[in-house]
């Protein structure tokens, strides 16, 4: 997209709403996400309680984060593993491609890091001669549709099946028109197992890095990460640097927590713990910052940090699931994406904190309880203060302000719209400089206001006392 | 300053308050009868869950169970399970590629959702976990905890060894959440309680 | 002697829908309370805070605080406008002298009558279906309910109340705390989303079989009945203070 065509959340939610069955189609398949995480949140006694502890976790690990990075390298050194530190996404492809071509790789089979989405690997190693194939079900459909995942969780959840059919008869050679969940993912199955075999190295995320042992767990539900690393001898493994737990105890927290969130099953069905390489093998852990140590300077932003990439705030969000993943154009979308995109780039992403009605659900569901919708609020005094804001919202703000802050001003106003907004007529009221009036009626305006009612009334009860 | 100082320095630049790394010591879920629990949390997740008495019967359940039956490539990590492919003498793990079923030993079992932690201590090519095409785990009934905090507390991680919680078989649900199991591993869970080990 | 409380109208109620204003201070004085309304007031500067506007709110909550600093309780009939005081004002009025107090006072009229006035019954009678709709302030920044998502256990205020009208029947609804996408500035600079979860709102009450939509802020329901007159849809709309001061079933 060129930079005349720069989109803000507002259009690209339009556009998505007009589709407006589609739209509802993506609203209730969402919420249907969310309805099983309530069904398995709910089979938790002390799910308030998990809550409450993976948030003080993760505080404790963000206030001694330094500490942590230092001895989960340290140990993970004394297994085996190799850590590097990149301070930004160049300095992260460079590292994965330095690694790929010393061995000489040529084709790489990646699960699913929302990491390498960050620093935008596939393009980058393509670029350099590298085949890279996502195995998660959902990446892989919209790698092969050239288009970035709209859901940290659920890559493809915008997308129908009949559409997925015809791009796997496209590419895997499945039979025109079908459409049937099964026999696509058993195609895919068949699709990605040669690239299992074929791959000379394997590429994945990391959900939790243990710091204590310097051990790295990665969750996944079709065991694409373990076929991915378990044949080929070369795992690189890229993390955020957020993502360090303290003990190897505590991954009995958020593993009780993530799968929960994000799909509503009580565990996903692979939580895979490396201690080390294997037998003859190579394991390179990647730690990318790209701005998070900036964040842990900010006290409004701080708590962000603890994300542990679930998801459950984009399903429960009433706007995400009306306008998509892609309207928010960052790597992640929804209420998380809206706090931490400001945070790389506060100008090409200051619509949205504003994409979002305050409705709080978003900070009711996190697992780490990240005090979400305060924070996106924040940002957007932030973005007032930076002068981000679009002149007609700073105008119309200024201007209501003084009004309101002048009693007989802010009652003089409401006098003359009361009087004269019922005389005139509806083209005058109605017309596209009237967003609000689109498809809504303005409320009828009364003839008095209430604090003239009252005075009337308590004038009138005075006299008749 | 390479990007690691610089990345330290940037971490140490501000000294927060350390709020207290919180115990584990708390009341997590207890499930009255823990059997039962375990055996509907592995159906939950799309597994089947058996209740024995010995591995003899492990081996005459598995003569019932279709891909155990009918497959031609069966490796079996467990003693008294009988199979035809030994990983000790294959050295490339590509190799196993067209295992039809794998029998392994899992150490312990959840309940709170079926999972069963199984580690490639004694397993040469751990592919076979997820390359096969089906699965079985045995575990000792006596080995079944109610929640992860207990399973964590059995864990000792130890360098180079690869460890994983397997809760059924594979799935997946990306393509208009319709859940289709068995979607890169296994097609199939048979998890074997036993009483006597 | 009875209680005195100073009432915070907010500023589109008291210029709008001044019926809401006047069906708050009937409820109040039916509990024997006197109900004094300064008349400096305004606003409490939620447009501008949420626009991010911290400046032009600021004057504001100085303005609210020095209007309301004398009296006992201030009572609103906002959720959203009691939040804003309660747990936005920080950044405004922190380590200011009364400022603390200000945020202990300071009621929305559901929570007031439920937790200060401790009310058990009403005499009352108002014989239709009513769909509640849970203004998500009220519901998440005051707690005035369960919210669905929460996996915890809180007394629904609103409901409480409505349950003590004879007569009236609560329906169920699908997405019983979904936001009605009204937010603020929200509603009109993402109009296309506001509008269709206001839709959906509607649709869901409709489906349910509410006959009278209420909420206990006058927000929400002012976006939702623009949408409600625009597609010209039976369903009457009215703020719980109406239902409560025993108002007739309204447009």
């Amino acid at each position: 997209m060129s930079s005349t065509s720069k989109k803000y959340h507002p259009q690209e939610a339009a556009e998505f709403v007009a589709d407006n069955e589609r739209a509802h189609w993506h609203d209730k398949a969402l919420w249907f996400v969310r309805s099983k995480r309530d069904k398995a949140a709910a089979a938790v006694p002390e799910w308030e309680a998990l809550r409450e502890t993976a948030s003080q976790i993760k505080a404790h690990m963000v206030a001694k984060h330094a500490d942590f990075l230092e001895q989960f390298e340290e140990q993970a050194t004394k297994l085996g593993a190799v850590v590097h530190w990149a301070k930004n996404p160049e300095e992260h492809n460079r590292i994965v491609l330095e690694l790929l071509q010393k061995h000489e790789v040529k084709r790489i089979v990646k699960s699913k890091s929302m990491l390498t989405e960050e620093c935008h690997l596939n393009p980058f190693l393509e670029k350099n001669g590298i085949e890279v194939v996502d195995t998660d079900l959902g990446e892989r459909i919209v790698q092969l549709r050239n288009e970035p995942p709209s859901h940290i969780v659920l890559p493809a959840i915008h997308i129908k099946k009949g559409e997925v059919g015809e791009l796997f008869h496209e590419y895997l050679g499945t039979e025109k028109g079908a459409d049937d969940p099964d026999y696509l993912t058993e195609a895919a199955r068949h699709h990605l197992r040669e690239k299992f075999l074929a791959a000379d190295a394997g590429i994945t995320g990391v959900n939790f890095a243990i710091a204590e042992t310097g051990g790295i767990v990665v969750c996944t539900n079709e065991g694409n990460a373990d076929l991915g690393t378990s044949l080929a001898k070369l795992h690189i493994a890229c993390m955020g640097i957020e993502k360090l737990i303290p003990r190897a105890q505590d991954l009995s927290v958020f593993t009780r927590l993530l799968a929960r969130s994000a799909t509503g099953q009580p565990i996903t069905t692979y939580t895979s713990h490396f201690h080390g390489p294997r037998e003859g093998g190579e394991l390179h852990i990647i730690m990318l910052d790209n701005g998070r140590s900036v964040l842990r300077q900010s006290d409004d932003f701080r708590r962000s940090l603890s994300c542990i990439r679930c998801g459950a705030c984009m399903n429960t969000c009433p706007v995400y699931r009306r306008s998509g993943g892609h309207s928010y154009n960052n790597t992640v979308p929804g209420p998380i994406g809206s706090i931490l995109g400001p945070a790389m780039d506060a100008e090409k992403h200051s619509s949205l904190p504003f994409a979002c009605s305050l409705c709080g659900s978003c900070s009711d569901v996190c697992p780490v309880k990240i005090d979400l919708h305060h924070q996106l609020l924040k940002w957007r005094g932030k973005i007032a203060e930076r002068k981000l804001l679009p002149w007609t919202k700073r105008m119309s703000m200024k201007m209501a302000s003084i009004v309101l802050r002048n009693t007989w001003l802010f009652t003089l106003m409401g006098g003359i719209a009361r009087k004269v907004m019922p005389l005139m007529p509806r083209f005058l009221v109605y017309n596209r400089f009237n967003d609000w009036g689109k498809q809504r009626d303005l409320p009828a305006m009364p003839k008095q206001s209430f604090r003239q009612q009252l005075k009337k009334r308590n004038d009138s009860q005075k006299r008749d006392s | 300053m390479t990007h690691k100082s610089e990345i330290l320095k940037a971490l140490r630049k501000n000294l927060l308050p350390e709020p207290a790394l919180p115990s584990l010591d708390q009341e997590w879920i207890v499930y009255e009868d823990i059997n039962a629990q375990f055996e509907q949390s592995v159906a939950a997740v799309g597994g089947q869950c058996h209740f024995v008495d010995n591995i003899s019967d492990v081996q005459t359940r598995l003569g019932e169970i279709e891909p155990y039956r009918d497959g031609k490539k069966i490796c079996s990590l467990v003693n008294g399970v009988e199979g035809n492919v030994d990983l000790d003498q294959i050295d490339d793990p590509h190799e196993l590629e067209d295992v039809d079923f794998a029998v392994a030993r899992g150490h312990f079992g959840v309940a709170e959702n079926g999972a069963i932690w199984v580690t490639d201590e004694h397993v040469k090519h751990r592919v076979v976990l997820f390359l096969s095409q089906h699965i079985s785990l045995i575990i000792p009934k006596s080995e079944l905890v109610n929640n992860m905090h207990e399973g964590y507390a059995r864990v000792k991680h130890v360098g180079g060894v690869f460890g994983v919680f397997i809760s059924g078989p594979s799935k997946t649900a990306d393509i208009e959440q319709s859940l289709v199991i068995g979607a890169h591993g296994a097609r199939s869970m048979n998890v074997f309680v036993v009483e006597n080990v | 002697m009875s209680m005195r409380v100073g009432l915070f109208i907010p500023c589109y109620v008291d210029q709008v829908y001044p019926d809401v204003g006047m069906a708050t201070v009937e409820v109040l004085e039916q509990q024997g309370l006197e109900v004094d309304f300064p008349s400096a007031q305004t606003c409490c500067g939620q447009p501008m805070a949420n626009t991010g506007c911290n400046d032009d709110a600021k004057p504001l909550a100085v303005k609210f605080m020095e209007v309301f600093k004398d009296y006992e309780y201030v009572v609103a009939p906002s959720g959203s406008c009691v939040a804003m005081v309660r747990h936005h004002y920080e950044e405004f009025l922190g380590g200011v002298p009364g400022f603390e107090e200000l945020k202990s006072k300071t009621f929305e009229l559901c929570e007031f009558l439920t937790d200060v006035l401790k009310i058990e019954s009403l005499d009352l009678s108002f014989p239709h279906k009513v769909g509640l709709h849970q203004s998500c302030h009220g519901l998440r920044e005051l707690r005035m309910g369960s919210a669905s998502e929460l996996m915890s256990e809180t007394v629904n205020k609103p409901k409480q109340l409505l349950e003590m009208v004879s007569d009236l029947e609560l329906v169920d609804l699908s997405r019983p705390d979904e936001c009605c996408g009204f937010g603020g500035t929200f509603a009109v600079s993402e109009e296309a989303v506001s509008c269709m979860m206001g839709d959906d709102r509607i649709a869901d009450h409709e489906e349910s079989g509410t006959s009278v939509m209420t909420a206990a802020d006058m927000s929400c329901l002012m976006h939702l009945q623009g949408l409600i007159d625009r597609q010209k849809k039976p369903i009457h709309v009215m703020h719980i203070a109406q239902i409560l001061a025993g108002r007739e079933v309204t447009k």
